[in-house]
Order: structure tokens, then sequence, then C-alpha cells
């Protein structure tokens, strides 16, 4: 019989408030170690928490967008242990009544839907940082204190694939409703792996918990190479243990960190300094009335109403930044899919990490005249793609560009028919040819016209001028 | 030359008859005189105490003083005092000096409060002695020989000594109470939620609460005043009105007429020393001669105050010592060789036995497999408890109890039996484990001349109704000792 490979993902998305989570602390990234912490933040005798309004807002939104319940009341709880980058001994999070509970991601493998239900979103406080070198440690309580939401899914992902594909869908999720900047080389997006193998239709295997994989890369190797280690353990008699383990990027192989019976008694209980929160239905509608469109329900509608292709569809809503983008474009053009083409193929070109900006000096809205242009068969193609180098490099309208360039197309009947003239008298061999039948030789005529006249005649009218002068 | 108390020190300050610097020059005088002996205070603040006190002078003179302009207090060492050293009597924060001040502190600071020193205590406020402190215990002034009770044990012996006008102490199971009782002086535990807890080091979370110590109930009235209010730095404040506390200390005798007294047949045990009784009955008497009704209540669920108490302190307790680490203030044990090592010595080191008791009593009560027979049921019978009173003061204004069951007992007779010095708070601790405001004031002395507490309590937030029924007990009984 055949494995089954059962995966539940832990992330960990840092909200992106402006202080910290119980205290008015800056939580900005990057700082100096050390220069981002009060009294509240370094666990200084006698401090109390105060909860940051908008990190709870922000949880919601993340809840709402989820499609998670969302609590009226919930309660923060202390997970105690002793860390030296754990100023308290505790960290405040919440464990018996979590902010949200259920909900589910969606996202697409190979083009096809998935869906991963959530068990529950909590809130909690992150820890600082320690560094080792040599024999010494060192903290830094910069990170003290920044707001996290824990995503913790049900063991619904089968493979690596699909849970590298659940991150970045929910990445974007958080992305698109300005919660998480989604960095995970900052660490502000981090994931733990449950992963655990089992014959099919058997019951669920014993798990190993990988942490801290910081890309998706990482995600999807160590979860590979982990099912290898469980699968050839259990074919060779032996048994998985429940424990915790680490990815060694360098080797790519997970290794023990601790098991279970080292595992930590937390000794939960309800901190006393917070009192349970309370969220009224009016605030949860506030939080779910601040949701954009998201990347999912425009996915599909870039395809049913626009005919953008499944694969277009994807590239288009996996930002927030290229959706808005593309959408005001499409939305001011005639031909929304030729609009996509152009995002796809030239825009997405051009911009180096969408998620940073598109940084772009030209307006959706140029864009669009421009692939109307193109559309109207007032321009080539060619000639499109030539302004659009242009606008790339100055923000200036198509239309402008063309007539500084020269780039118009001839329009007037007399010069193009003048040089239509010209080229098929300069020419007597190939148009006996066509006149004989080889068709062929029109594409020569055309391709002479075009030199001749600098890519500017129109294209139709040349075709029309040939096909009566060669007739 | 004593210290006046709180009235008489705002009428001298008032009147010109005297000034902060010369309330304060004396008290410091007396203190250093004394506190060798006393060892009521643990740090002296004389530079600042003094450029406070001029800074008193000046508002005075411009017509600017807040309500406690120029009054010398003592503050607790739990107070977190910013530059100045806030041990909370312990080894682990021998040299620590916040960066900040407490909400409390603050109040006092802005309303022109002169600030002595900072006051011996039970070290992290655990006893009811003033026994368990790293600096040495502190003598009673008003029984020598004996404890002056406890944890604010150095606030209650500067009052009572009159090394100051009033102290702040903390209660978390009577800490303020069973001191004032054992002193012959008056402290008032607020309602959990009615003063801030901002810059107080924690010891039990849910019970904390910050509250006066002084010579009479119109000092602690005035003081508590300043202190009270809603503090957005601390979650379990209470957004409502400060009262008019002084005011209600004024109105005389007559504001027990007519007033419904409880009196809990479950707190006049075996055990209670008789002189206790005899005195507690007899201020129930006088209350009830001025035109008090006095009623028998029942609070069937006291008997397990002691035991709910001491999981639910120590769980918290056990949470709350925990960032003594030695990593980032605070002592920490020379040359670790690793870091279990550095937190296993610098905790070792830095707590007191009594401390570290606790700390293991509530590191079990929460542990895996145990936290659901002992601090979840523990959480179950507070609310019993609390249900209690809520029955009780449904049909009664206030109730009366003594502090404590006994006066102050000698020196050194209870630190071997940590049980025995558990049962001294039996009748404070179950006001910390509902909630409502106590308030301990003289009632007597026994043969020895010890002092004799009575305990009023209040519903809650009704700290007003508190100091009107004391302070006409007060006047009764004479006026202030």
């Amino acid at each position: 019989m055949s494995w089954e490979t059962v995966i539940g993902l832990e992330v960990h998305a840092q909200l992106a408030t402006r202080t910290k989570i119980f205290s008015r602390e800056s939580a900005a990234y990057g700082a100096e170690p050390n220069t981002h912490v009060n009294e509240v933040c370094a666990g200084m005798p006698g401090v109390l928490p105060v909860m940051n309004r908008d990190a709870v807002h922000m949880a919601m939104k993340a809840g709402a967008a989820l499609g998670c319940q969302i609590n009226r009341l919930s309660q923060f709880d202390r997970k105690q242990y002793f860390y030296p980058d754990l100023p308290k001994g505790y960290q405040i999070s919440q464990f018996a009544a979590p902010i949200c509970t259920g909900g589910e991601v969606r996202f697409l493998v190979d083009g096809e839907e998935r869906v991963c239900q959530l068990t529950r979103i909590h809130m909690e406080e992150d820890a600082g940082k320690s560094s080792h070198e040599g024999d010494s440690s060192l903290v830094d309580l910069n990170r003290a204190g920044t707001p996290l939401i824990e995503i913790v899914s049900e063991p619904d992902l089968g493979t690596a694939e699909e849970a590298a594909a659940y991150l970045r869908e929910l990445r974007a999720i958080l992305r698109y409703i300005d919660v998480c900047d989604g960095n995970l080389e900052q660490g502000s997006f981090r994931c733990d792996a449950n992963v655990s193998v089992r014959r099919k239709g058997e019951p669920l295997g014993t798990r190993a918990e990988i942490k801290n994989l910081n890309s998706f890369r990482f995600v999807q190797r160590a979860i590979q190479y982990e099912v290898g280690r469980q699968i050839d353990l259990l074919e060779g008699g032996g048994r998985v243990v429940q424990e915790t383990r680490l990815y060694n990027a360098d080797t790519g192989k997970t290794f023990s960190m601790r098991s279970k019976e080292d595992a930590h008694d937390y000794r939960y209980f309800p901190d006393p300094d917070l009192p349970p929160m309370v969220i009224d239905e009016a605030w949860e509608l506030r939080a779910r009335a601040e949701l954009p469109e998201l990347p999912g329900a425009r996915r599909v509608r870039y395809q049913s109403e626009w005919d953008v292709s499944a694969a277009d569809a994807v590239t288009l809503s996996a930002s927030r930044e290229v959706a808005d983008f593309f959408e005001a474009a499409a939305a001011g053009s005639k031909n929304p899919k030729r609009v996509s083409n152009w995002v796809v193929n030239e825009v997405l070109r051009v911009v180096e990490n969408p998620e940073d900006g598109l940084a772009l000096l030209f307006t959706a809205a140029q864009l669009a005249a421009l692939s109307d242009m193109v559309e109207a068969k007032e321009i080539t193609g060619k000639i499109a793609k030539t302004v659009f180098e242009h606008m790339v490099a100055t923000g200036d309208d198509p239309g402008a560009i063309l007539d500084r360039e020269g780039l118009r197309p001839v329009r007037d009947e007399g010069a193009v028919r003048a040089a239509v003239e010209k080229i098929v008298a300069d020419n007597p061999e190939q148009a006996e040819q066509f006149r004989a039948g080889k068709t062929k030789v029109m594409g020569f005529f055309i391709g002479q016209v075009m030199r001749a006249t600098k890519g500017k005649a129109d294209p139709d009218l040349v075709r029309q001028l040939l096909a009566e002068l060669l007739a | 030359m004593d210290t006046p108390g709180v009235k008489e020190a705002l009428e001298q300050l008032a009147s010109g008859v005297t000034t902060s610097r010369a309330l304060t020059e004396s008290a410091l005088a007396q203190i250093d005189a004394q506190n060798d002996e006393l060892g009521a205070f643990i740090t002296v603040c004389h530079n600042e105490a003094l450029a406070q006190a001029d800074a008193a002078d000046a508002a005075l003179a411009a017509g600017t003083g807040g309500a406690l302009c120029g009054v010398p207090m003592a503050l607790k060492d739990i107070l977190v005092t910013r530059g100045v050293r806030t041990t909370a009597a312990s080894k682990i924060l021998d040299n620590f000096i916040p960066p900040y001040d407490g909400t409390v502190v603050s109040k006092l600071r802005a309303a022109g409060a002169v600030f002595l020193g900072k006051t011996n205590q039970d070290e992290f406020a655990m006893g009811s002695s003033g026994e368990n402190s790293a600096f040495g215990p502190t003598q009673n002034p008003a029984a020598p020989g004996t404890i002056p009770g406890g944890s604010s044990s150095g606030s209650a012996a500067a009052v009572a000594a009159h090394l100051c006008s009033a102290a702040i102490g903390t209660d978390t199971g009577g800490s303020i109470r069973q001191p004032a009782a054992m002193t012959g002086t008056v402290g008032l535990k607020p309602t959990y939620g009615r003063v801030s807890r901002f810059g107080v080091v924690a010891f039990a979370s849910s019970l904390d609460q910050v509250g006066p110590m002084g010579r009479s109930v119109w000092d602690v009235a005035k003081v508590l005043e300043v202190i009270a209010g809603y503090d957005e730095r601390d979650s379990t404040s209470m957004q409502r009105p400060v009262g008019a506390y002084a005011a209600a200390a004024e109105r005389g005798p007559d504001a027990v007429r007519g007033l419904r007294v409880g009196v809990p047949r479950e707190y006049f045990v075996d055990g209670m020393q008789p002189a206790v009784e005899a005195s507690v009955r007899a201020a129930i008497a006088q209350l009830k001669e001025a035109g008090a009704e006095i009623c028998e209540v029942s609070l069937p669920h006291t008997k397990y105050a002691v035991a709910t108490y001491y999981l639910v302190a120590t769980a918290e307790a056990s949470s709350n010592l925990a960032r003594y680490d030695g990593v980032r203030y605070g002592r920490r044990a020379a040359e670790p060789a690793d870091l279990d090592d550095l937190y296993r010595r610098s905790r070792g080191e830095g707590f007191g036995a009594e401390v570290k008791r606790r700390i293991m009593l509530g590191t079990y009560a929460l542990s895996s497999g145990y936290y659901d027979a002992y601090y979840l049921r523990a959480q179950k019978v507070r609310t019993l408890i609390r249900r209690d009173f809520e029955a009780a003061f449904s049909d009664v204004d206030i109730i009366a109890t003594p502090t404590s069951p006994s006066v102050a007992f000698p020196m050194g007779s209870k630190v071997s039996d940590p049980l025995e010095m558990y049962l001294a708070d039996i009748f404070t601790i179950s006001c910390n484990l509902a909630g409502m405001p106590g308030l301990s004031v003289p009632c007597g002395k026994d043969d020895d001349g010890a002092p004799i507490g009575l305990q009023l309590l209040a519903p809650w937030f009704e700290e007003e109704r508190l100091c009107a029924v004391g302070a006409a007990y007060e006047a009764l009984r004479g006026g202030v000792a």
C-alpha cells in the first residue's frame, strides 16, 4: 500500500502596526539593536500590558478575509518559559479563547482549486532575537512585543507543493488587506510545519514539527525530506517519534531539536493584567467593511468577465499592486484581455519587484490608451512596443510620443498609394509572380512598403492598395 | 520634632507657620536618628526630598500647590520610582534603579508630595510580619519587641513613629490593613481597579492594590483622592469618577445613623485573642449606640479563603517573578557557566526563602495535570467568596470584623512556621479575593498596650462610605489617637 502525507501549517505573521502590541514603542524593523525598547518591552518590574487596538483590528481583518468566525470574547494567556530573549519569562498569547476560530484558504495547484481549513487564529507578542557569537550570546529586544497572529491550519495539506501554494495564497491575502508585509527574510511571515505519514486509510501517524522555515523553497524541501525520512523509518521497521525538528538549508535535511519528553510545560493561565477582550458587532463590521476584493475573487472575475487566461489571472491577482493597476487599465480600455497581455508581458517585464510598488512613470489610463490604439488599428503592435518603451522612460502620453518620435501612421491615401505604386513598379518580377497566383509574395510587398514608409503606413491600407494594383 | 499628620501638615503649610523644607528637614533628621533601630526605610532620599520640598514651598508661595503640596510622605519600596533605587526588599533588585515612575508616584509628585524615602517590607510583599526582608526586619513602634505586621511593615512603622505624614502601601491579602492594625494606624485598601497598578512591582496581579496609610481616616482619605482614578496604562483600572473621600470623612458620627452594619459570624472564631474580640465587639456596640443597626451576616465560604488565596496568589507570583532572571537588570550571578547556571544562581542567590516557597507552590499549582484541581478550582471558589459578599451587601451597608485575630506577635515567633504566619491574614484575605475596599482603624489595645484594629468592608467602589463610617467611628472613640 502506498503512503499518504499529512501536513498542517502554523504561520506566524507580524501585524503591520506602527507600535508594539502592548506598548507605544515603535515596532519598526531594522533599527540599531535595543533602540526600540521601553520599560514594557524590557519587562521591567511594575509594567503592565495595554492592548493595541490597531493590532486587534488587523487580526480581525485577517479573520474576516479568511472566513473565520470572529469571537465576541477572547482571552489572553501567559505562556511561560525561560529564555533570554523573552523578557517577562512568559509570552502573552491566546490559548483557550482565541480571537478567531475556523476559516479556510482556497488556492490553486496546477490550475486546480484546493481548500485547506483553518483551526484558529490567535494573537500574541513576538519575542526578541538572540544571536550567538563564540561562547557569548547577544539579545536584541527591538522585536520583543511586535504583534503577531498565528494562523493554524487543519492537517488538510497532502504534498509539499500544496503546502507552498497554501502559504503563497495566505501571504497574498494578508498583504492584500494590509495587515502583514509578508517579508520572509525579515521574519514577518514565518512558518512551522507539522508533518506525518500514514498508509492510505489508516489513522494519522505520529507527527514531527519542523520549526522556523523562512522561505517557501525551504518549506517545500524540508517537507519533502521529512516525508522521505519518515517513510524510510517506517519501512525499515522503526517508528516516528513526536518531536520538534529544525531544517538545515545547507544539507537539505531536518534534525531533531527536542523530543516530546523534553517539551516545555508552558503552564498557561489567563493573564490577570488583561481583562477578557470584547469585540462588538459594530467593530467587526467596521473591520469587514475595510476588506478589498481578495485575490481568489479577482482571479475568477478576470477569467469570467474579461476572458483572461487562468495562468494570467493568477499572475495578475498575486499582488494587490499589480491587480489594482491592471484593473484600472482594463476598466479604461476597450479590450481588457488585450490589456492583460500588456500587463503580464510588458509591465511585469520592466517592474523588478511588483510587491515593492510598481513605481511606473506612466499611468494605467495611459497604458489603456496605448492598448486601445492597437485595438483601433491606429498603430501597429510593433510601433506600440516602441511607444511603450518611451512611456517607461518618460511617462509621457502615447499620443505625444507618437508625434514627437514621428511614429504616427501615414493615413494619407495619396502618400501611401504613391509608395505602393513605386514598389510595384520597381519589382515587376515579383508582381508577375503574384499575378501568376503566388500570393505568398504579398508579404514581400507589404514588407517593402512598410520599410519605405518607416513602418508608419497603415498596414490595412497598404494591403488594400497592393491588392488593387496587383490585380 | 514629630512630623504632623496630613491634615495638620496641610493646615500648617497653608497658614505659613511652617514650610515644607522645615517639615522635611525635621522628618529626615528623625529618620536618620531612628532608622537604624527601627528599620522602617530601605532608602532615604535626602537630596531629592529637600529639592521637592523647596519646589513645594515655591508652589505654595505662588498659590499653585497641589492637593498634598509640601506634605512629607514615605513610599513602600515596591513602588517604582524614577532614578531612585527600587528593591521590593529583595536582594535580586538591590541594584535596580528604574528609568520610570509608576502612576501613583507620578500622581503624588503632581500633587506636590515630598518623598522622604522608600520603606521596608516583606520581600515582594510576601509576608505578614515584615521579617522577610533582605534588608532586615522592621520594629513595631507601638509595641516594642513585636512585629509591625506586613507586608507594608516599613510604611506602617514610619507612620506610627511619626516619621512621615502618611505613607503608601500595597495590599494583596491584608498587607496595608494588618500592619495598620498592628501599629495602631489607619490603612485603606481600595477597590481592585480603583488605583492604578502601573509601576507597582507585581506580586499577585489580580489581588494587588495600592493604598494609603496614615494616622487618621481623613488623612488616608485625602491621599486616596490623589492616587485614585482610571489609568490607561493599567487595563484593570476602572473608569469611575473619584469620590470626595476627605469630605466624607468630615461627616462626623451622624454618618452611622441608620446604617446597617453586618457582623459576619464566621469572623469570630476559636483561637481569636479575647482582647481582640472584646475590643471589636465594643467598637460595634459604639456604632450601635450612635444609631447604627447591627445585623449578623453569613459569609459561608470564608473557611476556604486562605487556601484559595495561597493558590491564586502563588500561581500569579510564580509567573510575575519569572522576569527576575539576571539577564536585563537586577542581580546577576558572577561567572555563570552557562544559561541554566545563570538562571539558577541569579535566582537562587537573589530570592529569599519565603519567595522561593511561593514560587514553587505557584509553579506546582499551574503545572500540567494540576491546573484544574488547584488554580481553576481556586478561581471557582473565589467566585463563591465574592458572591457571599454580594449577598451580604444586599442586606447591609457595611461589614465590621476584626482586622487580625491577634495583636502583634513577638519578633521571630512565627518565622519557622509559614502556615501559622499565613493565618495572620485570615480576616483580610477575602476582601482581596472579592475585590471590595477595606479599612482598618484602631479600636483599642490589649493589656500590654498592643494595638487592635477594626476592619470595615464596603461594597465595590464605596470608598466614600468606608471613609465616612471609619471617621465616624474614630470620632465616637474620641478622635484620632
